[in-house]
């Protein structure tokens, strides 16, 4: 099987889930109620809007998630390779890793690291 | 090592193919056939595995707390999640007036085709899977990492605080811990030195990686389970969903139909964790061998490929659900800096220790 057996699998999730919730319109009772749309949360009417702004530590975790991220997929190449090419592969990702674990301990000095 | 025999199911499909390829002479038409096959097959054997996964996690946790969980319906209450499933069934799925209602209803569907998706590589028996593509692990790592997208928009979507927590707190979580993942994955890579899952398992005839690797492989094993159990929000990790302080995080607003897709992506995205899990570090369909003691080996031979396949994954399945009543959940401080502070590091340490044993050839 090659490619068409992705499209396949995408093919199955939708319409699995697909099938599961339309099934389900079918077969449930519903009953209209204005009170049943309201959010789940303490009884009480909310207060104010629920989209809330985001916390910046969270944005930070994002940012260094990113950079970590490329480095990882610049690691598969790397780790395909690295029987062939030998030492100077490993004094090459000593020196990638280097560089890296600076900028992980900068943040980390930083505060960057520190969920508040 | 002579006659090996491993039972296979690549025998039973290779039948299919020539029954069906000697009946149906246009090439598409057959195509699309054996496709229609798979998936049907695919969807009844993921549904039962979810059955069968959902009724696991309470008899497990039952006997972890001496109790003794489901046994009413069908034997040893087997047929109890069959009965909650349809419950599910004939409930209203809700939609919350003032929710973003295409996110509402779309999330759903993304977190269902990303854990499907997955599946795609794994190899169930030997050379038996839908499609071992070369870039096996890093296919696998990518496309389940799309669920986060389905936990954020579940969690924005539902006009509910509880769940933007959750969400939010689920987001900076699967992304922090996809890099331990996805670390541990390339320690496993720079050993065999390939990327299909094929090969890999092909790589471990002689040994298990977990063996063979020495002390990091047993390490980089260790950093996998401990992340990839924080990577589909289980407990001790599952604060997105945390009940007692959040409600239901991410899902609460959802009902009916639409949690049990959450609930399904959740237990497929167990089953795709634990068996990349078994390919990688146990082995896959490989039969455990000792050495030269020819007669135990012939008779491990004997069990078939598809039976230590999933032997192996049920055992890490167990090992994740033990997690659950073992350790109390962590604070979202303490997630983080147990990846950022710990885990990170010392896997990044460990792939330098793994390079250094690729290349001297020091494991066997």
């Amino acid at each position: 099987m090659g490619t068409p057996a992705l499209i396949m699998l995408l093919i199955c999730g939708i319409g699995f889930a697909g099938a599961g919730i339309v099934i389900s319109l079918i077969l449930a009772k519903s009953s209209k109620n204005a009170q049943k749309g309201e959010p789940y949360e303490c009884g009480v009417e909310t207060s104010g809007t629920s989209w809330i702004q985001f916390n910046v530590g969270y944005y930070l975790f994002a940012l260094i998630f990113l950079i970590f991220d490329v480095e990882l997929v610049f690691m598969y190449p790397w780790a395909i390779a690295v029987k062939q090419i030998g030492i100077v592969a490993l004094v090459e990702i000593v020196i990638f890793m280097f560089i890296l674990f600076l900028g992980l301990l900068y943040a980390w000095k930083k505060g960057a690291l520190e969920w508040k | 090592m002579k006659s090996v025999i491993l039972y296979s199911l690549s025998g039973f499909s290779t039948y299919i193919h020539n029954l069906l390829s000697s009946n149906i002479g246009n090439n598409l038409i057959l195509l699309i056939t054996e496709l229609t096959i798979i998936g049907i097959t695919l969807l009844i054997s993921l549904v039962l595995l979810c059955f069968f996964l959902g009724w696991m996690e309470r008899r497990v946790a039952a006997f972890m707390e001496l109790r003794l969980g489901p046994n009413r319906v069908g034997p040893q209450g087997t047929l109890q999640i069959v009965a909650d499933t349809v419950k599910l069934l004939f409930k209203e799925g809700l939609t919350p007036s003032k929710s973003d209602k295409f996110l509402f209803n779309l999330a759903p569907f993304i977190v269902v085709v990303a854990a499907m998706m997955a599946i795609a590589p794994l190899a169930f028996a030997k050379n038996f899977s839908i499609f071992d593509i070369n870039i096996g692990v890093l296919y696998v790592s990518s496309v389940s990492s799309l669920s986060v997208l389905g936990v954020l928009m579940a969690g924005w979507s539902s006009y509910n605080k509880y769940s933007l927590l959750g969400a939010m707190r689920s987001g900076a979580q699967i992304v922090s811990y996809e890099l331990s993942v996805g670390l541990s994955l390339i320690a496993i890579v720079v050993l065999s030195g390939n990327t299909s899952l094929g090969e890999i398992i092909n790589s471990q005839q002689n040994g298990w990686w977990i063996f063979k690797g020495h002390i990091p492989a047993i390490i980089a094993f260790v950093i996998f389970i401990i992340a990839s159990t924080a990577e589909i929000n289980r407990a001790p990790f599952d604060l997105a969903e945390a009940d007692q302080e959040l409600t239901g995080g991410f899902n609460t607003e959802y009902s009916g139909m639409k949690f049990a897709m959450f609930l399904l992506a959740e237990y497929i995205n167990l089953f795709v964790v634990s068996a990349m899990g078994a390919t990688l570090f146990l082995g896959g369909w490989m039969p455990f061998h000792i050495g030269n003691w020819e007669s135990f080996n012939q008779i491990m031979d004997y069990i078939p490929s598809f039976v230590w396949f999933m032997g192996k994954t049920f055992l890490i399945i167990f090992i994740i659900m033990w997690f659950r009543w073992t350790f109390p959940r962590l604070r979202v401080d303490q997630l983080l800096k147990l990846e950022w502070k710990y885990l990170l590091p010392i896997s990044m340490i460990n792939i330098i220790l793994i390079t250094l044993i690729a290349i001297m050839g020091w494991h066997f």
